[in-house]
Protein backbone atom coordinates (compact mmCIF):
# COMPACT_ATOMS: atom_id res chain seq x y z
CA UNK A 1 0.00 0.00 0.00
CA UNK A 2 1.53 3.22 -1.02
CA UNK A 3 1.83 5.60 1.88
CA UNK A 4 -0.19 8.86 2.35
CA UNK A 5 3.51 11.03 2.03
CA UNK A 6 3.59 10.04 -1.48
CA UNK A 7 0.06 11.69 -2.73
CA UNK A 8 1.40 14.63 -0.64
CA UNK A 9 4.93 15.11 -2.21
CA UNK A 10 2.96 14.19 -5.57
CA UNK A 11 0.42 16.67 -5.34
CA UNK A 12 3.07 19.39 -3.96
CA UNK A 13 4.96 19.05 -7.12
CA UNK A 14 2.49 19.22 -9.14
CA UNK A 15 1.11 22.65 -7.15
CA UNK A 16 4.87 23.59 -7.53
CA UNK A 17 4.77 23.42 -10.78
CA UNK A 18 1.95 25.22 -11.51
CA UNK A 19 3.67 28.39 -9.57
CA UNK A 20 6.40 28.25 -11.90
CA UNK A 21 4.06 27.87 -14.99
CA UNK A 22 2.29 31.40 -13.34
CA UNK A 23 5.40 32.89 -12.55
CA UNK A 24 7.61 32.69 -15.65
CA UNK A 25 4.59 32.51 -18.42
CA UNK A 26 3.61 35.37 -20.76
CA UNK A 27 0.51 34.29 -22.16
CA UNK A 28 -2.55 34.70 -19.94
CA UNK A 29 -4.24 31.04 -21.13
CA UNK A 30 -1.24 29.23 -20.14
CA UNK A 31 -0.94 31.38 -16.68
CA UNK A 32 -4.98 29.89 -16.44
CA UNK A 33 -3.81 26.35 -16.93
CA UNK A 34 -1.77 26.21 -14.44
CA UNK A 35 -4.03 28.07 -11.51
CA UNK A 36 -6.00 24.78 -12.88
CA UNK A 37 -3.04 22.28 -12.22
CA UNK A 38 -3.17 24.21 -8.56
CA UNK A 39 -6.32 23.67 -7.70
CA UNK A 40 -5.88 19.90 -8.83
CA UNK A 41 -3.05 19.46 -6.63
CA UNK A 42 -4.93 20.55 -4.03
CA UNK A 43 -7.88 18.55 -5.03
CA UNK A 44 -5.55 15.53 -4.90
CA UNK A 45 -4.51 16.11 -1.13
CA UNK A 46 -8.45 16.86 -0.38
CA UNK A 47 -8.80 13.13 -1.01
CA UNK A 48 -5.44 11.43 0.21
CA UNK A 49 -6.33 13.18 3.35
CA UNK A 50 -10.06 11.91 3.03
CA UNK A 51 -8.73 8.18 2.52
CA UNK A 52 -5.70 8.52 5.18
CA UNK A 53 -8.67 9.89 7.76
CA UNK A 54 -11.45 7.39 6.75
CA UNK A 55 -13.92 10.45 6.36
CA UNK A 56 -15.86 11.80 3.59
CA UNK A 57 -15.98 15.23 3.93
CA UNK A 58 -12.30 15.80 2.22
CA UNK A 59 -14.24 14.50 -0.80
CA UNK A 60 -17.18 16.64 -0.05
CA UNK A 61 -15.28 19.61 -0.66
CA UNK A 62 -13.27 18.65 -3.39
CA UNK A 63 -16.67 19.31 -5.51
CA UNK A 64 -17.16 23.00 -4.26
CA UNK A 65 -13.31 23.42 -5.35
CA UNK A 66 -14.28 21.50 -8.72
CA UNK A 67 -17.61 24.06 -8.81
CA UNK A 68 -15.60 27.25 -8.50
CA UNK A 69 -12.10 25.97 -10.79
CA UNK A 70 -15.37 25.64 -13.41
CA UNK A 71 -16.93 29.19 -12.86
CA UNK A 72 -13.67 30.33 -12.59
CA UNK A 73 -12.45 28.87 -15.93
CA UNK A 74 -15.58 30.07 -17.66
CA UNK A 75 -15.23 33.80 -16.63
CA UNK A 76 -11.69 33.83 -16.76
CA UNK A 77 -12.01 32.70 -20.10
CA UNK A 78 -14.81 34.73 -21.42
CA UNK A 79 -12.91 37.74 -20.30
CA UNK A 80 -9.83 36.78 -21.92
CA UNK A 81 -11.41 36.43 -25.60
CA UNK A 82 -13.17 39.69 -24.83
CA UNK A 83 -10.39 41.57 -23.71
CA UNK A 84 -8.37 39.86 -26.92
CA UNK A 85 -10.74 41.32 -29.30
CA UNK A 86 -10.43 44.73 -27.99
CA UNK A 87 -6.24 44.95 -27.64
CA UNK A 88 -4.85 41.96 -29.63
CA UNK A 89 -2.83 40.34 -27.13
CA UNK A 90 -2.94 37.92 -24.67
CA UNK A 91 0.41 39.27 -22.88
CA UNK A 92 -0.90 40.08 -19.33
CA UNK A 93 2.17 42.38 -19.35
CA UNK A 94 -0.05 45.15 -21.47
CA UNK A 95 -3.22 44.65 -19.80
CA UNK A 96 -2.75 47.60 -17.80
CA UNK A 97 -5.07 49.69 -18.28
CA UNK A 98 -5.84 49.71 -14.51
CA UNK A 99 -2.75 50.76 -13.30
CA UNK A 100 -2.05 53.60 -11.52
CA UNK B 1 8.73 -3.84 -4.54
CA UNK B 2 4.80 -4.32 -4.50
CA UNK B 3 2.72 -4.07 -7.92
CA UNK B 4 0.84 -1.28 -6.33
CA UNK B 5 3.54 0.93 -5.76
CA UNK B 6 4.66 -0.07 -8.97
CA UNK B 7 1.87 1.29 -10.76
CA UNK B 8 1.75 4.15 -8.11
CA UNK B 9 4.85 5.79 -9.54
CA UNK B 10 4.60 5.22 -13.25
CA UNK B 11 0.80 7.53 -12.71
CA UNK B 12 2.63 9.70 -11.11
CA UNK B 13 5.44 10.02 -13.58
CA UNK B 14 2.71 10.82 -16.17
CA UNK B 15 1.11 13.26 -14.36
CA UNK B 16 4.41 14.79 -13.26
CA UNK B 17 5.79 15.11 -16.95
CA UNK B 18 2.80 16.35 -18.49
CA UNK B 19 2.41 18.81 -16.13
CA UNK B 20 5.30 19.80 -16.71
CA UNK B 21 4.57 20.14 -20.40
CA UNK B 22 1.61 22.39 -19.34
CA UNK B 23 4.27 24.63 -17.44
CA UNK B 24 7.12 24.92 -20.01
CA UNK B 25 6.25 24.27 -23.42
CA UNK B 26 7.02 26.58 -25.93
CA UNK B 27 4.07 25.48 -28.04
CA UNK B 28 0.62 26.32 -26.36
CA UNK B 29 -0.84 23.41 -28.27
CA UNK B 30 1.20 21.75 -26.55
CA UNK B 31 0.40 23.00 -23.34
CA UNK B 32 -3.24 22.38 -23.48
CA UNK B 33 -3.00 19.07 -24.72
CA UNK B 34 -0.87 18.01 -21.96
CA UNK B 35 -3.34 19.32 -19.63
CA UNK B 36 -5.51 16.30 -21.04
CA UNK B 37 -2.28 13.94 -19.46
CA UNK B 38 -2.31 16.05 -15.84
CA UNK B 39 -6.42 15.46 -15.92
CA UNK B 40 -6.44 12.08 -16.69
CA UNK B 41 -3.22 11.41 -14.84
CA UNK B 42 -5.06 12.67 -11.51
CA UNK B 43 -8.59 10.99 -12.12
CA UNK B 44 -6.25 7.75 -12.32
CA UNK B 45 -4.85 8.41 -8.85
CA UNK B 46 -8.53 9.24 -7.41
CA UNK B 47 -9.50 5.50 -8.31
CA UNK B 48 -6.14 4.28 -6.66
CA UNK B 49 -7.38 5.88 -3.60
CA UNK B 50 -10.48 4.29 -3.97
CA UNK B 51 -12.75 7.66 -4.39
CA UNK B 52 -14.68 6.21 -7.67
CA UNK B 53 -17.16 9.06 -7.77
CA UNK B 54 -14.76 11.78 -7.73
CA UNK B 55 -12.61 9.99 -9.99
CA UNK B 56 -15.52 10.05 -12.70
CA UNK B 57 -16.42 13.43 -11.99
CA UNK B 58 -13.02 14.90 -12.96
CA UNK B 59 -12.62 13.18 -15.66
CA UNK B 60 -16.45 14.75 -16.87
CA UNK B 61 -16.27 18.20 -15.40
CA UNK B 62 -11.84 18.68 -16.15
CA UNK B 63 -11.64 16.92 -19.50
CA UNK B 64 -14.66 17.20 -20.90
CA UNK B 65 -15.86 20.58 -19.66
CA UNK B 66 -12.58 22.67 -18.46
CA UNK B 67 -10.28 21.16 -20.92
CA UNK B 68 -12.56 21.84 -24.10
CA UNK B 69 -13.33 25.49 -22.88
CA UNK B 70 -9.77 26.25 -22.80
CA UNK B 71 -9.05 24.64 -26.08
CA UNK B 72 -11.75 26.88 -27.60
CA UNK B 73 -10.41 29.74 -25.84
CA UNK B 74 -6.73 29.13 -27.67
CA UNK B 75 -8.33 28.34 -30.87
CA UNK B 76 -10.40 31.39 -31.12
CA UNK B 77 -7.54 34.04 -29.64
CA UNK B 78 -4.16 33.76 -31.77
CA UNK B 79 -2.32 32.84 -34.74
CA UNK B 80 -0.50 29.64 -33.36
CA UNK B 81 1.89 29.57 -35.79
CA UNK B 82 3.32 33.00 -33.68
CA UNK B 83 5.20 30.52 -30.79
CA UNK B 84 7.89 33.61 -30.32
CA UNK B 85 5.12 35.90 -29.86
CA UNK B 86 2.11 34.27 -27.93
CA UNK B 87 4.10 32.02 -24.93
CA UNK B 88 6.84 33.69 -24.31
CA UNK B 89 8.29 32.96 -21.03
CA UNK B 90 10.70 35.49 -18.28
CA UNK B 91 12.86 35.23 -15.45
CA UNK B 92 12.92 31.72 -15.30
CA UNK B 93 16.26 31.48 -13.60
CA UNK B 94 14.93 33.42 -10.32
CA UNK B 95 11.43 32.29 -10.67
CA UNK B 96 13.02 28.17 -10.84
CA UNK B 97 15.26 28.82 -7.71
CA UNK B 98 12.33 30.49 -5.37
CA UNK B 99 10.25 27.79 -6.41
CA UNK B 100 13.03 25.15 -5.42
CA UNK B 101 12.97 26.49 -2.34
CA UNK B 102 9.36 26.15 -1.49
CA UNK B 103 9.23 22.61 -3.13
CA UNK B 104 11.89 21.44 -0.58
CA UNK B 105 10.31 23.54 2.66
CA UNK B 106 7.19 21.69 1.56
CA UNK B 107 8.57 17.88 1.11
CA UNK B 108 10.55 18.46 4.60
CA UNK B 109 7.01 19.27 6.06
CA UNK B 110 5.42 16.52 4.88
CA UNK B 111 8.71 14.30 5.96
CA UNK B 112 8.43 15.45 9.18
CA UNK B 113 4.77 16.21 10.22
CA UNK B 114 3.81 12.73 12.42
CA UNK B 115 0.67 11.83 10.02
CA UNK B 116 -2.13 9.99 11.38
CA UNK B 117 -1.35 6.54 10.04
CA UNK B 118 -3.75 5.45 6.75
CA UNK B 119 -6.72 3.16 7.60
CA UNK B 120 -7.04 0.21 6.14
CA UNK B 121 -8.79 0.81 2.68
CA UNK B 122 -12.65 -0.54 2.08
CA UNK B 123 -13.06 -0.23 -1.43
CA UNK B 124 -16.83 0.50 -0.92
CA UNK B 125 -18.87 2.70 -3.68
CA UNK B 126 -19.21 6.17 -1.81
CA UNK B 127 -21.81 7.42 -3.98
CA UNK B 128 -24.24 7.56 -1.26
CA UNK B 129 -22.19 8.77 1.54
CA UNK B 130 -21.19 11.85 -0.37
CA UNK B 131 -25.18 12.28 -1.62
CA UNK B 132 -25.63 11.88 2.22
CA UNK B 133 -23.47 15.07 2.89
CA UNK B 134 -24.51 17.00 0.40
CA UNK B 135 -27.79 17.25 1.35
CA UNK B 136 -27.31 17.05 5.52
CA UNK B 137 -24.09 18.39 6.59
CA UNK B 138 -23.04 20.27 3.46
CA UNK B 139 -26.37 21.84 2.54
CA UNK B 140 -26.23 25.50 2.73
CA UNK B 141 -22.30 25.35 0.57
CA UNK B 142 -23.91 22.85 -2.12
CA UNK B 143 -27.14 25.80 -2.49
CA UNK B 144 -24.81 28.42 -2.68
CA UNK B 145 -22.57 26.69 -5.36
CA UNK B 146 -25.51 26.32 -7.81
CA UNK B 147 -25.73 30.37 -7.47
CA UNK B 148 -22.21 30.60 -8.27
CA UNK B 149 -22.78 28.19 -11.34
CA UNK B 150 -25.72 30.19 -11.96
CA UNK B 151 -23.71 34.04 -11.32
CA UNK B 152 -20.76 32.10 -13.89
CA UNK B 153 -23.05 31.28 -16.70
CA UNK B 154 -24.74 34.68 -16.85
CA UNK B 155 -20.87 36.19 -16.22
CA UNK B 156 -19.75 34.74 -19.19
CA UNK B 157 -22.57 35.01 -21.44
CA UNK B 158 -22.93 38.87 -20.52
CA UNK B 159 -18.84 39.03 -21.26
CA UNK B 160 -18.49 37.44 -24.20
CA UNK B 161 -21.60 38.86 -26.30
CA UNK B 162 -21.45 41.11 -29.09
CA UNK B 163 -21.47 44.84 -28.68
CA UNK B 164 -24.14 46.31 -29.88
CA UNK B 165 -23.23 49.28 -32.22
CA UNK B 166 -25.35 51.69 -31.19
Amino acid sequence: MVPLDYYLVLSAIIFVIGVTGVVIRRNIIVVLMSVELMLNAVNLTFIAFSRSLGSMDGQVIVFFVMTVAAAEAVVGLAIIISVFRHRQTLDPQEMQLLKW
Amino acid sequence: MEFATVIFYLIAAVTIGSAAMVAFSRNIIYSAFSLLGTFAGVAAIYVFLGADFVAAVQVLIYVGGILVLILFAVMLTHRIADVQITNRAVGRIPALVVVGVFLSLLVQIIRETPWQKAKEIVYAPTTSRIGDLFLENYLLPFELASLVLLAALIGAAVLSRKELKE
